[in-house]
């Protein structure tokens, strides 16, 4: 089938078997690496995407779902190559990391709660990040992570959308 | 910010690699495209036990993409099977079931097709007749005469049986005026990192080289690829590269790569197993332990403990590869932070017809500590003295190390009291008490939990030789490669793949530290395999005190060519020749000095400058032998075991509502030393994980069997991950008690956490159903249990 | 775990959808896909075709119908969690939303999707039940009505007939003064699928006694039921915690409680008491901020 999808601002035309994921599209026919399989039935959320702004779990949407859509990947929110968004350097900035996979979702996951509540309580940050597993941190160092960038922004009238 | 004598270490650096991983540019293996590659699926056995009568691949065959259908009797005839630990010859362990499949999701033939959709098509149309078996999947049971055998021809379901005696066990028991007996049982879960297991391999018939990428953690891997498909292991070159999304011990995936690199090398085209979650739960072999525990101690009226036996009987799933000597590696620490002066301990372990384990994080330290603490705890409760105390009276005191215990394995450092007092000065310990106290009151069900635990770091796995006397390795080792180019720049290598520890930042920081230049001017790449030295692997908590030694030493090695350089330029005794921040000059006229540029100049350019009959460049490597390495066990099965001993003690909160049983973590303190803390975020975070692990094991990850032996949680859905709710806020507590064996005093941490937050958690459970009459000493600890506990005793 | 192979259909509108699903008995809608996906990629669920409704204009929409309010079936969760109306009139619903899933799933998921699936620890059919919600269809050419307690029939069992698309669903709205509502769960993780649920509505005279009164169960049992014997009991009543403790336990009673991994039967019989005499007295206190 042929399907048209608007990832990180541009149009692309493709050919794929219906029952690709949106997850598996984007990792094999736009070679955007950045989201990540970690459970493929929508548990995990390392999957996770921006669609139309909001958080998604690409594993749960057939491609043909996404068209229409404005997709999001961690490739559309990092400014250029080898420059780092607020959220991205703050999240350098706590190590809210380790192993780096589960890491592309919660830096989109900050993206979208940042978009609509620039000053998110602790809790808020917890219940936005819920539904991303990690195993490696014990997100303590991503919900600092989350609180920095939240502080930086609002210091600096930065804005929170993808620049694509 | 500390106040060390140090310029990079234990400062709060940036960890290099998390600049591409925010920027979703990690090299998982998953991203490695390889043009022309197939995909694999696996058929799994749907039987707990079963004999394999016929595989019909014809239908298979005709789906479109499909490129071969390989099963367990080919792929025995073209390998050999995979190297066990322990010395079971019959117990052959394959990629493939061959003959009989032994586990329900034991991976019986693999399908090759051009897309993993295509491969998982052509899987459902195999059709296999089975002539199921009887099973056994408990491990007393399996124990039992007239058990079902897992492998016939092992004659038993018992892989290893072996007791050890060290010190007077009857004498001191005897002796004793109390004891107690208490059975603790550690379930079986295991660490589910979120990146499953995966492997590409590439067969060049030109070269007579497969290239392996892998999401690996295991030492030995390409050797054992090699000796498998019965090529030189020169034959083998995995790629460390490729960042490993995950693992804490349990990404051994070798039958994985063994098959892999089977269909590489017979179909000529590359081959990539990326394991789906399904493959991974039920037949990845990355289970961990569910071990068994009959505790007996014997102490005085004042709580001090005399003597202990222990015997550990571990249900292995139906194969074993390393996964026996787990029972091993906690003889090195075998009673925690007491001075307990006798043990006795039997290893168990039994096959059942459970899915395979593999290493997890502490490799059986955590389900040990359990019940070691759970048994500090009821000796307390049985004399009525606080929990507290009772530890107190039996701690090694900071000045009684280095500290032998009654195994043969001494602690290097430690100061339990100072750690234990800088939490409690942080969070007073009365008015804990009289917190729970008022939770109580308001009719909710209350405890307070301690642990106090070792993290045994280091990795001199003497454990091997301990459990099968037919290996006789005692050299454990770590290695990093230091050069200079013409240029001035460094470049350090590192010889393994890391799983988000921060290695790179790790040989960065030590370099810099000894040559005191910025750390970040130092550029780490990991060679291949075939580029590599040797290294064991970030395995038993080893990598700051191993790679952080070899890198250390090439790094003074360095320093000491360019110093050597330098005199000799400047016609001065080596011992008037200071180096600083790259740089040579002087001691009696700083002046006259000599800098890193010029130094370079002259190793590379000005042979004639150079002291007579030394080497030009400036490339170094160091292979590092593990501290208090070099011994095997004695007759009587004494050994020195791991060298650093890591400490943490925690301090948990807990409520959990007596009408629904829900537990609720309310506060969380722990204190933590691990000596000198190289990089402080990377330490925060691996404790701050390691308690997160510790949740999931204590309260709410569990691989369920069924009666007819089906792993029934083989799903997220019902096997259940910590989520940020799920773990509170914690506040860590630092110490340092420097190692005086390591290079810069550094332990390991990268289990911290996980050893501990089990036993805190399960203490504070007993302690809130204490006014009960309840104790739970099963793990995990689930709500409904707690709940239908909690309603018996109320008689409801 | 990859989907079986499918064909894909988006059709403009309602009577296309149905002309699709009447054409090919394998064919299945597909809406938000938050519960359809996974067991598409399990391969529990093999529909031969999607009919994907998710763009339908007509079937997403929060109004006000006839006293009550009408939620189209493609009304995503996340735009009912923000909706005014539902906030106003419907504020059980309001108050179960969160309880769903996660802010990803409810970025996708849709309310029809929820009840069509009939989970029986989704919070959706436990809110339709204990609303009395009325769930229309289209089946051809044909419309119907099925009541919320005649349309959940067994374990994910509906009484949608074969073919049929859900097309909206209708809560009425209690119009009392002093209306006030409560919802609780248990579960292992916050965000888990509910071991157990309960949902209660009560309506308030100005003397505080209890004018109506609404309990449901969910997730303890195959489909969510209603407390009716409860219901009548605790009716007139003050809500005091004694009565209420003994009404839900008695109308518990008899109830054939699911046994699985997560919670034995005793132990939902057990938590469904606790968790509705909760929810109860959430509404009784919300009723009375009123």
């Amino acid at each position: 089938m042929r399907i048209e999808l608007s990832v990180n601002g541009v149009k692309h035309a493709l050919d794929i078997e219906e029952r690709t994921t949106l997850l598996d599209a984007l990792r094999d026919h736009f070679a955007l690496k950045g989201a990540h399989a970690g459970c493929e039935h929508g548990v995990c959320g390392a999957c996770t995407v921006l669609v139309d702004g909001m958080a998604v779990r690409s594993c749960l949407m057939f491609a043909p779902q996404a068209e229409g859509s404005t997709i999001t990947t961690i490739e559309g929110v990092t400014p250029g190559p080898g420059e780092l968004s607020p959220i991205q350097d703050a999240f350098c900035e706590t190590h809210g990391m380790q192993c780096g996979y589960c890491t592309p979702a919660m830096v989109l996951t900050a993206h979208a709660l940042l978009a609509g509540n620039p000053a998110p309580t602790r809790e808020q940050i917890v219940e936005a990040i819920s539904g991303n597993i990690c195993r490696c941190t014990g997100y303590a160092q991503i919900v600092e992570a989350i609180a920095l960038a939240a502080e930086r922004m609002r210091g600096a009238n930065a804005p929170v959308e993808p620049r694509r | 910010m500390s106040e060390h004598q140090f310029r990079f270490v234990a400062s709060d650096r940036r960890v290099r690699e998390d600049r591409r991983f925010v920027a979703g540019k990690g090299n998982f293996v998953a991203d490695v495209d390889l043009p022309g590659a197939l995909h694999v699926a696996l058929v799994t056995c749907p039987h707990a036990a079963a004999r394999i009568t016929s595989i019909d691949k014809r239908a298979a065959l005709k789906i479109p993409g499909v490129h071969y259908v390989l099963d367990g009797a080919e792929l025995a005839a073209g390998t050999d099977v995979l190297i066990a630990g322990l010395d079971t010859p019959n117990v052959p362990r394959r990629p493939l079931a061959f003959e009989v499949a032994r586990y329900s999701g034991e991976w019986v033939v693999a399908v090759v097709a051009e897309t993993r959709a295509q491969a998982e098509d052509a899987a459902e149309a195999i059709e296999i007749d089975y002539e199921p078996l009887p099973f056994v999947l408990d491990a007393e049971k399996a124990m039992e005469k007239g058990s079902p055998l897992v492998h016939e021809a092992h004659g038993s379901n018992v892989l290893l049986d072996k007791t050890f005696v060290w010190g007077e066990v009857e004498k001191d028991f005897a002796a004793s005026p109390r004891k107690l007996a208490l059975r603790v049982k550690w379930g079986r879960s295991s660490t589910v990192p979120i990146e499953t297991f995966g492997v590409v391999a590439r067969w060049d018939s030109w070269r007579d080289i497969l290239d392996v990428w892998a999401s690996i953690q295991m030492p030995r891997y390409a050797e054992q690829i090699a000796a498998a498909l019965k090529i030189p292991a020169t034959s083998v070159r995995v790629h460390y590269d490729v960042d490993v999304g995950g693992s804490y011990g349990v990404k051994r995936g070798i039958k994985h790569s063994v098959l892999v690199g089977y269909l590489a090398r017979r179909l000529g085209a590359p081959v990539r197993l990326i394991e789906d979650r399904l493959e991974n739960m039920r037949g990845g072999d990355a289970h961990g332990p569910e071990r068994l525990f009959d505790v007996e101690v014997a102490f005085d009226n004042d709580g001090i403990v005399r003597s202990m036996k222990l015997r550990a009987l571990e249900n292995l799933g139906a194969y074993a590869g390393r996964s026996p000597f787990q029972l091993g590696k906690p003889i090195g620490a075998i009673v925690g932070p007491y001075k307990i002066k006798s043990v006795e301990y039997r290893a168990l372990a039994v096959v059942t017809n459970k899915t395979t384990q593999d290493a997890v994080r502490g490799f059986g330290q955590g389900p040990t500590n359990l019940a070691l603490e759970r048994a500090m705890d009821e000796i307390a409760n049985k004399l009525k003295l606080d929990r507290l105390e009772v530890r107190r009276r039996n701690l090694i005191h900071r000045d009684e190390f280095p500290y032998l215990i009654p195994s043969g394995t001494t602690y290097d450092s430690g100061d339990y009291e100072t750690v234990i007092a800088k939490v409690l000065a942080d969070t007073n310990y009365d008015e804990l008490i009289k917190e729970r106290d008022r939770l109580r009151t308001d009719g909710k069900l209350a405890g307070i939990g301690i642990a106090a635990c070792l993290e045994p770091s280091g990795g001199n796995a003497t454990f091997e030789a301990l459990l099968n006397p037919k290996i006789t390795t005692s050299t454990f080792m770590d290695s990093c490669r230091l050069n200079v180019d013409g240029n001035g720049t460094i470049t350090a290598t590192m010889h393994t793949t890391s799983s988000g520890q921060g290695h790179e930042t790790l040989v960065g920081t030590v370099i810099g530290e000894v040559l005191q230049v910025d750390p970040d001017v130092v550029r780490v790449t990991r060679p291949d395999s075939l580029n590599s030295l040797p290294s064991g692997t970030p395995v038993g908590s080893r990598m700051a005190i191993m790679l952080g030694g070899a890198a250390f030493h090439a790094a003074q090695k360095l320093k000491a060519k360019l110093t050597a350089i330098a005199a000799h330029d400047l016609g001065i005794p080596l011992e008037r020749a200071v180096y600083e921040q790259g740089n040579v000059y002087d001691r009696d006229k700083p002046a006259n000095r000599r800098t890193w540029a010029e130094l370079v100049g002259i190793a590379y350019r000005n042979m004639h400058r150079m002291p007579a009959g030394m080497e030009p460049g400036l490339a170094f490597s160091h292979i590092y032998p593990v501290p208090t390495g070099g011994t095997l066990p004695t007759a009587d099965g004494r050994v020195q075991m791991y060298p650093c001993f890591s400490f943490e003690f925690h301090l948990v909160l807990l409520s959990i509502d007596p009408d629904l049983g829900t537990p609720e973590i309310l506060r969380y303190r722990v204190g933590h030393d691990c000596g000198t803390q190289i990089n402080p975020k990377i330490v925060r975070g691996m404790t701050m994980g390691g308690i997160a692990h510790g949740i999931g094991a204590a309260l709410y990850e569990e691989f369920a069997y069924n009666d007819e032996g089906q792993l029934i949680a083989q799903s997220f859905m019902d096997y259940l991950l910590p989520s940020s709710h799920e773990v509170p806020a914690v506040k860590i507590i630092d110490h340092e008690t420097p190692s005086p064996l390591t290079v810069l005093g550094q332990k390991g941490s990268g289990e911290s956490g996980y050893l501990g937050a089990p036993a805190a958690i399960a203490n504070a459970v007993n302690d809130a159903l204490k006014p009960l009459g309840i104790t739970i000493n099963t793990l995990p600890l689930k709500v409904s249990k707690l709940g239908d506990l909690i309603a018996e005793a109320r008689g409801k | 775990m990859k989907a079986a192979p499918f064909a894909y259909s988006r059709p403009a509108d309602i009577d296309e959808a149905c002309a699709l699903l009447a054409a090919d008995d394998g064919a299945r809608v597909i809406a938000g896909g938050q519960t359809l996906v996974p067991m598409m990629a399990m391969r529990l669920a093999r529909p031969t075709r999607l009919v994907d409704i998710a763009r339908i204009a007509s079937l997403s929409y929060v109004r006000e119908d006839k006293g009550g309010i009408a939620i189209g079936a493609c009304t995503r969760q996340c735009v009912i969690e923000r909706d005014a109306l539902v906030a106003k009139r419907l504020p059980l619903l309001a108050r179960a939303i969160p309880f769903i899933g996660h802010a990803a799933t409810r970025a996708r998921g849709t309310i029809g999707g929820s009840l069509a699936h009939a989970d029986p620890a989704a919070e959706l059919p436990l809110i339709a039940v204990t609303l009395d919600a009325t769930l229309s269809y289209r089946a051809g050419g044909k419309t119907g009505d099925i009541a919320a307690r005649d349309f959940f029939t067994g374990l994910m069992i509906t009484a949608l007939p074969a073919g049929a698309c859900l097309t909206g669903v209708r809560f009425p709205v209690w119009h009392g003064e002093k209306v006030g509502v409560g919802f609780h769960e248990v579960n292992a993780r916050r965000s888990d699928f509910a071991f157990v649920a309960a949902a209660a509505q009560v309506d308030l005279d100005a003397g505080g006694k209890c004018r109506r009164i609404a309990i449901g169960i969910g997730a303890a049992t195959d489909v969510p039921i209603r407390l009716e014997s409860a219901e009548r009991q605790l009716t007139g009543g003050a809500l005091d915690e004694k009565t209420v403790s003994e009404a839900v336990r008695t109308a518990l009673a008899d109830i054939e409680p699911l046994d699985d991994l997560h919670a034995s039967a005793a132990y939902r019989r057990r938590a469904a008491a606790t968790l509705a005499a909760r929810a109860i007295a959430d509404a009784k206190a919300d009723a009375h901020a009123h």
